[in-house]
């Protein structure tokens, strides 16, 4: 038998480990279309753990395999393998190497944690006032916020500028600024409301322009909904009474959807909707025309007495862009979902 | 009490202490137990094991059901198989049974109870009623959560039952849940507290600490970190059942109560739970390693070390379950490092079972093949870990099938592979007969195959952006689900080889005699089954647990002879 020595091989299998984790971490195809600015940054974190976490795999399952097969017991050999209790040496090593591993993705994860915002939450408001939830007699029962809903802006409580806003604010680029576009979102048992205060439109689907510095102030009426764009890799839990906030620019016109990740009842797999994301010249448009059919009696201000969830959506969303769906709505939230479905292309350029 | 002055002070205990074949006063009990022995209020130890684990078996398959009936759900993308009301009551009760009727009382309870005084050549544990009235507030438990079924269906806000949906959903449902979980948990306390005395205690006089199984420093760390978690459980689930039942506003928002310090509360518990359910898994692996690999364990104190690392280190990574929650920035940061911390003291044992492996002489055995299944699994398992520990990451990926496919190929390629292992390793002492091999090779590759096409894909769809617990999902995502529906049938199936096994081989077995694997640690120094009281005259330990392949070991010898270790 030829002898090869060993730091050879070594050094070849080390070479192919090496090329093989980072031609995995760069094309492992796992991730939706990256929509917003912090979805390249989530994205390359992400890459570099599966770079790392492949070789570590084929490393550890490989020594695992290579065992089982070189190590396994022959017939007839009753004896025992060699009385090995350790190797202070290699122990330290494999205990280095990780450690050196996990502070390093710490440190790089905490850089990106900063260029995604998250270290201000909360730091700008704009001038959106978001409604502070003011006592329900219920946690189900929406006539009171609904009635506060209409006197929005004139509401004296901004939660935003008391409490502790948990989520994503400004990059450290865009701290100083206002956020161009601010939308106050409700989550509520099985839609989301989406408000946008300077304007007074209120929908059931998300648009935004692309390339804007947009806000999303995050509230949640009843239980706790999370407010989740895959293709933004951004997510925020709406909890009740506590205020959150997603600060983001979307880099691609399309439309994708809008999930809720958080267990909230029933129906929870069909709150869906989806964010629109319109070149400036369609939002425009789009803000020009709901604006032009508005009238201050079929938005918002529409005072029901105590009406159930279904009612009250009904009446909010009845000029959305599908109005057709909006009767479906008080029946069936899986229905409308569904709906929504056919119309979303999941991150391929649609124009709306 | 008489003594025997002309015998040492060791000798003198075994005397003293000996099971009372000649009846002497009244006070003897039978040489062995009658089946129905098994169903009442009994303290020997290994009965207690016994009923855990026979117990932990049926609830497995009552959440493996729930489990079967959600895939079939999923199969296709509209909610058209089960209400979506009771979908999520299964998936509430699913992860609630799983991890507190199942993985907890068959890893904890039976392997802890049965092995712990046997290993270190005790007759029982510490407080053997004690340790009966733990096992006792299981099927209670149990019962509570069937009952929860019958009226109203089921609590429906998922394992976790985070108010304000846990306290306006399936009120009297939930009621019994938490009294379920109420019960479970104090049961982990009781039981905690006997096994910490247990090993500081009763210990034979001849065994250091560094003498110890690896299985008993699991267990310490276990029970360390039960105790200082478990009561925070417990304070949740009764200010949940006062806000649900008696107008108390802990959790409502309305009423200046906050949602999310129930979150703290209970990860604070249950982020530590999931070391619960696989520090003792670890324990079983550093057992079942080296006596089937014919080696010593690679790193012992490593290894031991390492368990109460985790032990203590798994106390502090518990918001990494509230990222996207109401978590302030520093918190994310924080909780971010010290959850990748964890992934060092398991890497350690990793490479310490591998390196075990490596020059050893390998037997396939089943209980083998599930201890490197495991590793294997568990490398996958770990490696996702660590990216969900890191908070951008997280904030994509949290609350989706991405989750439910890591944690299942922990618990489940984790824990299930090990309880499965340890079940093919310690039965015929348990029984007294070996499970049937082919039987269980056939099991083994089922559940191999099974977990990887089940858990595997759900990566992806959490990624794509599946979110979990959901009954009706996008169509995008119907062929990948369909997939893991398919693996899901198959671990359904796998289970049917084992569980005849054990049936079959528990009456008509080949005997398995005192030490079918010529293992070293002390619970093969006595029958199969052993005698009630463990010994006759208690082992005094003359090697290591794990000193295969050395000379100076005094190998245990061949089935049915006397042990150099119990030839005091």
């Amino acid at each position: 038998m030829k002898q090869i020595p060993a730091p050879f091989w070594t050094l070849v299998l080390g070479i192919a480990v090496t090329l093989i984790s980072l031609w995995v971490g760069q094309n492992h195809n796992l991730l939706p279309v990256q929509a917003s600015e912090q979805a390249p940054l989530v994205d390359d974190l992400f890459g570099v753990m599966v770079t790392i976490g492949t070789a570590l795999f084929i490393v550890v399952q490989g020594a695992i395999v290579y065992s089982m097969i070189r190590f396994r017991r022959r017939k007839g050999d009753d004896t025992d393998g060699p009385p090995i209790e350790g190797n202070l040496p290699l122990e330290a090593f494999w205990t280095a190497i990780p450690s050196i591993i996990v502070v390093g993705l710490g440190l790089y994860s905490v850089v990106v944690f900063q260029e995604m915002g998250g270290f201000s939450p909360g730091g700008h408001h704009g001038h959106g006032a978001m409604v502070a939830m003011a006592p329900q007699q219920s946690v189900i029962d929406v006539a009171p916020l609904l009635a506060q809903m209409g006197l929005g802006e004139s509401a004296d409580a901004d939660v935003y500028s008391k409490t502790q806003v948990y989520g994503f604010g400004a990059s450290p680029l865009v701290q100083m600024n206002q956020p161009d576009v601010t939308v106050n979102v409700t989550g509520m048992q099985f839609a989301w409301i989406f408000r946008y205060p300077d304007t007074g439109i209120t929908d059931g689907e998300l648009h935004i322009p692309v390339g804007k510095d947009v806000q999303l102030k995050i509230e949640a009426q009843d239980v706790i909904h999370s407010f989740w764009v895959p293709q933004f890799r951004l997510k925020q839990d709406a909890l009740p009474g506590e205020p959150g906030e997603l600060r983001f620019v979307a880099t691609r016109e399309g439309t994708y959807p809008v999930v809720c990740a958080e267990l909230c009842g029933s129906y929870h797999g069909a709150m869906r909707t989806q964010v629109i994301v319109h070149s400036p010249e369609d939002y425009a448009d789009w803000v020009a025309s709901r604006v032009a059919e508005a009238t201050p009696t079929t938005t918002v201000a529409q005072p029901l007495e105590n009406p159930s969830d279904a009612e009250y959506l009904a009446a909010v969303v009845k000029d959305r862009p599908f109005g057709a769906i909006a009767p479906d709505l008080a029946k069936s939230p899986v229905q409308i979902a569904q709906m929504d479905h056919a119309q979303m292309d999941h991150g391929a350029f649609a124009n709306h | 009490m008489f003594k025997p002055f002309n015998k040492t002070r060791f000798m003198a205990q075994a005397e003293v202490s000996i099971k009372p074949t000649e009846d002497q006063g009244g006070h003897g009990h039978p040489d062995k137990w009658k089946w129905y022995d098994y169903f009442t209020f009994n303290v020997d130890h290994k009965v207690i094991g016994i009923q855990y684990l026979v117990t932990s078996f049926l609830f497995y398959l009552v959440g493996g059901f729930m489990a079967v009936l959600m895939r079939t759900e999923l199969a296709t993308p509209d909610s058209d198989f089960l209400s979506p009301e009771l979908y999520n009551a299964f998936l509430t009760n699913h992860g609630t049974i799983m991890i507190f009727l199942w993985i907890v009382p068959a890893a904890i309870g039976g392997f802890g109870n049965f092995l712990i005084p046997l290993m270190i050549g005790a007759r029982d544990m510490a407080f053997p009623k004690l340790n009966a009235i733990a096992f006792w507030l299981n099927p209670p438990a149990g019962a509570l959560l069937a009952a929860s079924f019958f009226f109203g269906g089921g609590a429906q806000s998922g394992w976790t039952s985070y108010p304000p949906l846990s306290e306006i959903t399936a009120n009297l449902p939930q009621t019994l849940w938490c009294l379920a979980l109420i019960m479970v948990g104090t049961s982990s306390i009781l039981g905690s507290v006997n096994f910490l005395v247990t090993i500081w205690k009763m210990r034979v006089p001849s065994m250091k600490w560094d003498q110890m199984p690896l299985f008993c420093w699991a267990m310490v760390a276990t029970s360390i970190l039960a105790l200082f978690a478990t009561p925070v459980l417990a304070a949740a689930m009764v200010l949940l059942l006062f806000d649900i039942n008696f107008g108390t506003s802990f959790f409502k928002p309305d009423a200046g109560g906050n949602v999310v310090v129930y979150q703290h509360l209970f990860w604070f518990y249950s982020h530590p739970a999931v070391y619960l359910m696989i520090l003792p898994i670890f324990g079983i692996m550093s057992e079942v390693i080296p006596v089937h690999a014919r080696k010593p364990i690679f790193g012992y104190k490593a290894i031991a070390y390492s368990s109460l690392t985790i032990c203590l280190v798994g106390l502090f990574v518990w918001v990494h379950h509230m990222f996207t929650s109401g978590t302030a920035p520093w918190m994310r940061i924080f909780f971010t490092i010290s959850t990748l911390i964890v992934a060092v003291p398991t890497g350690v044992k990793i490479f310490s079972w591998v390196a075990t492996l490596w020059g050893g002489k390998i037997r396939y055995t089943t209980a083998m093949l599930f201890a490197v299944g495991l590793l294997s699994m568990f490398v996958f398992g770990g490696l996702s870990g660590v990216t969900l520990g890191a908070a951008p990451f997280d904030i994509h990926v949290h609350d989706t099938y991405y989750v439910v496919g890591h944690f299942h190929y922990v618990l489940f390629g984790g824990s299930v592979f090990g309880i499965y292992s340890g079940v093919y390793h310690w039965f015929p002492k348990i029984t007294g007969r070996m499970l049937n091999e082919t039987l269980g090779k056939v099991h083994f590759v089922l559940t191999f195959i099974g977990t990887i096409l089940t858990f595997t894909p759900m990566h992806q769809l959490g990624m794509q952006g599946m979110p979990r617990r959901v009954a009706m999902y996008d169509p995008q995502f119907a062929d990948l689900n369909q997939l893991v529906t398919v693996g899901a049938y198959i671990l359904a199936v796998s289970v049917i080889p084992f569980y005849f096994n054990v049936l079959w081989s528990w009456r008509s077995g080949k005997e398995a005699g005192p030490n079918p694997w010529n293992a070293l640690t002390m619970e093969w120094t006595t029958d199969s089954p052993p005698i009630i009281e463990n010994w006759e005259v208690l082992p005094v330990l003359t090697h290591g647990p794990y000193e295969y392949g050395m000379d100076k070991a005094v190998q245990v010898g061949p089935a049915g002879e006397p042990t150099e270790a119990t030839q005091v």
